[in-house]
């Protein structure tokens, strides 16, 4: 037996574990049908470890869900299968390009296949009756989800209303839906980015490789490095060369810039975010740069 | 590193979003990306200065009206200590947001102006706060600058405060002065006021004890949920998950299950793949009992000598949060720790005025944003503590069973 803290106290990571664990054990008893929305990201594969302390020694209690954009780094999709098989979990696959082919979604080759994940997200939610999705949206990340519930709660056509939100008392969370609805669920809310690799390094579990420094071909592109691709083809004048870099998010590759760095480790990225000087999501997400309430106007439709 | 959670609330113009603003910064929890969004924003509205508040004023119906209306969180960490800020509108129309605020808080923080001294505002700011149980307050009196950093006026808002504090509930009382828009006593001590010798306000912030704030003497084990693994590996487990909202467990505790006060002994207590000595709030844990009792969600582990009240008679205070107004009469979903049942509204004994105190005996109803003692029958029996001795098994929502919305917030009366 390991002895705890004399003096009761928990360390900050302690207790966003605490609670993050009491979420996930609340949404598994008072839902029907629960799933995790699985993007291979690092945040992701947080919340599925602290849904496997949650019930451990038993399984996680439902399944996972992924939104495959067809433009997805395979480093991401090789961990994604790791952590599936290590948990014996069901995945659900929702592909763009099905979506695409079968006039859920239309490409009209200007809409992003990240703004097409919307429709896909949501039809699949729909086909499958998931009345609750996990996601691993931060609070820290972007001014409109500072005000998102931990349950956000999404009408009969996926959309978030920011200005009618239930108000959240306590750890009381409140689950009621109606028919056809269902509850967006952020059990990382608390979490910042720092946290996020602080509880990695601690745990010592697997993300995706691209996560770390490596060797890449990369051009510029609107001020951000982009990953030469052939979904990604370069443009008159643009340029691609080897140089040493890594993400700090993992999406569609042909949105998400990587960073020069020679971080190799949980502990050398730790200490390269504390001096970082710019959010993850303004340096390395073309998504998110289109307008100041880019991240509202996409959570309203239904984005994570 | 520990974590501290304080709510934040003043009146629009008292500076709060400035406030935080410069704490954020100053803690380098803003980043390049965002000050260049606002400095512009600023710059095409014509502003002479960067206006801190856009920082936070998330949503754009916020930004277009220039006021808060939503609970907002913050993060921000020093070396010592991480903080959450729920930042919420300081508008009389707004008690709702600051209630739930509160409601999560270690520390509630008032700001109030220098040159306009305390307000209905932040008399009902510190009511709300202190019907909350937020344990430690702080006044930032603001704007100083604007006084001529004059230690006779901050004495003067010192002592109507302390005065009016008397009347309420607030275990530790902190006042400091400070100017958010010049930085003097936010991070570091001001040399403008060299008769002020107490803490900066962050100093304080990052070291005010709240480790002994939870309640360590009732031992409180809400059951969440039931886990069995139906395994070869673990065919006979079978553990009881919840978080511990009072009081230590430990392997070997003599305990009982509420509310069928079944006796049982603790077999030993779960934390993932280890075994744990003690179990303390707030950790999540997964406890095993010795003997074969049934035990399901909503129940809750106890000490045979120190239960919470079983009841179905619920004495409360009730911030009530929907347009539709709270009657006598009314049914309604208590949920409570992790117990959901109906409920009927008995009686309604009176509606607090927050500014005054002032118990209005005659009311028939209560509004939205207001507060009052409310008598209500349970279907099935709650598991109750007063608020003040524990704020979890103290606390409960109420829910329109028809809309599925929150429409108010209980706090059980001694």
């Amino acid at each position: 037996m390991s002895v705890t803290h004399p003096d009761y106290r928990l360390s900050q990571l302690d207790q966003l574990e605490a609670e993050s664990i009491h979420i996930f054990r609340e949404v598994a008893a008072e839902f029907e049908k629960p799933v995790l929305m699985f993007s291979g990201g690092k945040d992701s594969i947080v919340m599925l470890r602290l849904a496997e302390k949650a019930f451990y020694p038993a399984k996680i209690p439902f399944p996972v869900l992924q939104v495959d954009t067809g433009y997805d780094f395979p480093e991401v999709l090789a961990c994604r299968d790791e952590w599936v098989a290590r948990l014996g979990l069901r995945l659900v696959v929702a592909s763009v390009e099905e979506a695409i082919a079968n006039g859920v979604v239309v490409d009209d080759g200007r809409t992003t296949r990240n703004r097409m994940q919307i429709g896909t997200l949501l039809n699949a939610i729909e086909e499958e009756g998931f009345t609750a999705a996990f996601g691993g949206g931060r609070r820290d990340e972007e001014k409109a989800r500072a005000k998102e519930r931990v349950y956000s709660h999404r009408d009969e056509f996926g959309q978030w209303d920011p200005k009618n939100q239930r108000p959240e008392l306590w750890s009381l969370y409140n689950g009621r839906i109606h028919e056809g609805e269902h509850m967006r669920i952020f059990p990382l809310s608390n979490w910042t980015e720092l946290d996020i690799w602080h509880y990695l390094d601690r745990e010592q579990i697997s993300i995706p490789s691209i996560y770390f420094s490596h060797q890449r071909r990369v051009f510029e592109r609107d001020g951000m490095l982009l990953s030469e691709s052939e979904h990604n083809p370069l443009r008159a004048g643009e340029v691609a060369e080897e140089r040493t870099v890594r993400f700090r998010t993992v999406g569609d590759l042909t949105l998400t810039g990587c960073v020069e760095s020679t971080a190799a480790t949980t502990a050398e990225i730790i200490d390269e975010i504390a001096v970082a000087r710019l959010t993850e999501r303004g340096a390395t997400r073309g998504d998110d740069r289109f307008s100041e309430a880019a991240m509202e106007d996409r959570k309203k439709e239904g984005y994570f | 590193m520990d974590l501290l959670r304080f709510a934040t609330a003043g009146s629009v113009d008292d500076g709060k979003s400035t406030l935080i603003g410069r704490l954020l910064l100053d803690s380098k929890a803003i980043f390049e990306d965002q000050l260049a969004a606002v400095e512009a924003t600023s710059a095409s509205k014509g502003y002479d200065y960067t206006d801190l508040a856009l920082l936070t004023d998330g949503l754009r119906s916020e930004r277009e009206q220039g006021i808060t209306i939503d609970v907002a969180y913050r993060y921000f960490a020093t070396p010592t200590r991480k903080f959450i800020i729920a930042d919420t509108p300081g508008h009389v129309q707004y008690t709702r947001n600051m209630v739930t605020g509160a409601s999560t808080a270690d520390l509630g923080l008032v700001l109030v102006d220098a040159r306009h001294g305390l307000t209905e505002q932040s008399r009902r700011h510190a009511v709300l706060l202190s019907l909350l149980r937020v344990p430690h307050l702080v006044l930032a009196v603001n704007k100083m600058d604007l006084v001529d950093y004059s230690a006779e006026r901050f004495e003067e808002i010192k002592r109507e405060f302390s005065a009016f504090a008397t009347k309420l509930t607030i275990p530790d009382l902190t006042i400091i002065p400070i100017s958010a828009l010049k930085g003097d006593n936010v991070v570091t001590r001001s040399a403008n006021m060299p008769w002020y010798d107490g803490s900066s306000l962050l100093h304080h912030l990052e070291n005010v004890h709240v480790a002994s704030d939870r309640d360590l003497r009732d031992a409180r084990f809400p059951v969440q949920y039931v886990v069995r693994p139906k395994s070869d590996e673990h065919h006979d487990y079978r553990g009881y998950a919840g978080q511990v909202a009072g009081g230590v467990f430990k392997p070997g505790d003599d305990v009982v299950v509420l509310p069928s006060g079944m006796p049982a002994t603790i077999a030993g207590i779960d934390l993932f793949d280890r075994e744990v000595t003690e179990a303390y709030p707030p950790m999540s844990v997964t406890i095993r009992l010795n003997e074969d009792v049934d035990v399901s969600r909503g129940d809750l582990i106890a000490r045979p000598n120190n239960q919470p009240a079983v009841t179905q008679d619920v004495d409360a205070m009730v911030a009530w949060m929907s347009t539709t107004p709270l009657r006598p009469r009314q049914k309604l979903l208590v949920k409570h720790t992790t117990r959901t049942v109906k409920a009927l509204v008995k009686e309604l004994d009176y509606r607090l005025d927050v500014n005054t105190l002032h118990r209005d005996l005659e009311t028939g109803e209560l509004g939205v944003n207001e507060i009052g003692r409310v008598r209500l029958r349970t279907q099935q029996p709650l598991l109750l503590d007063p608020y003040s001795r524990n704020r979890t098994t103290g606390a409960f929502i109420l829910i329109d069973e028809a809309t599925g919305v929150t429409v108010g917030a209980g706090m059980v009366n001694d």
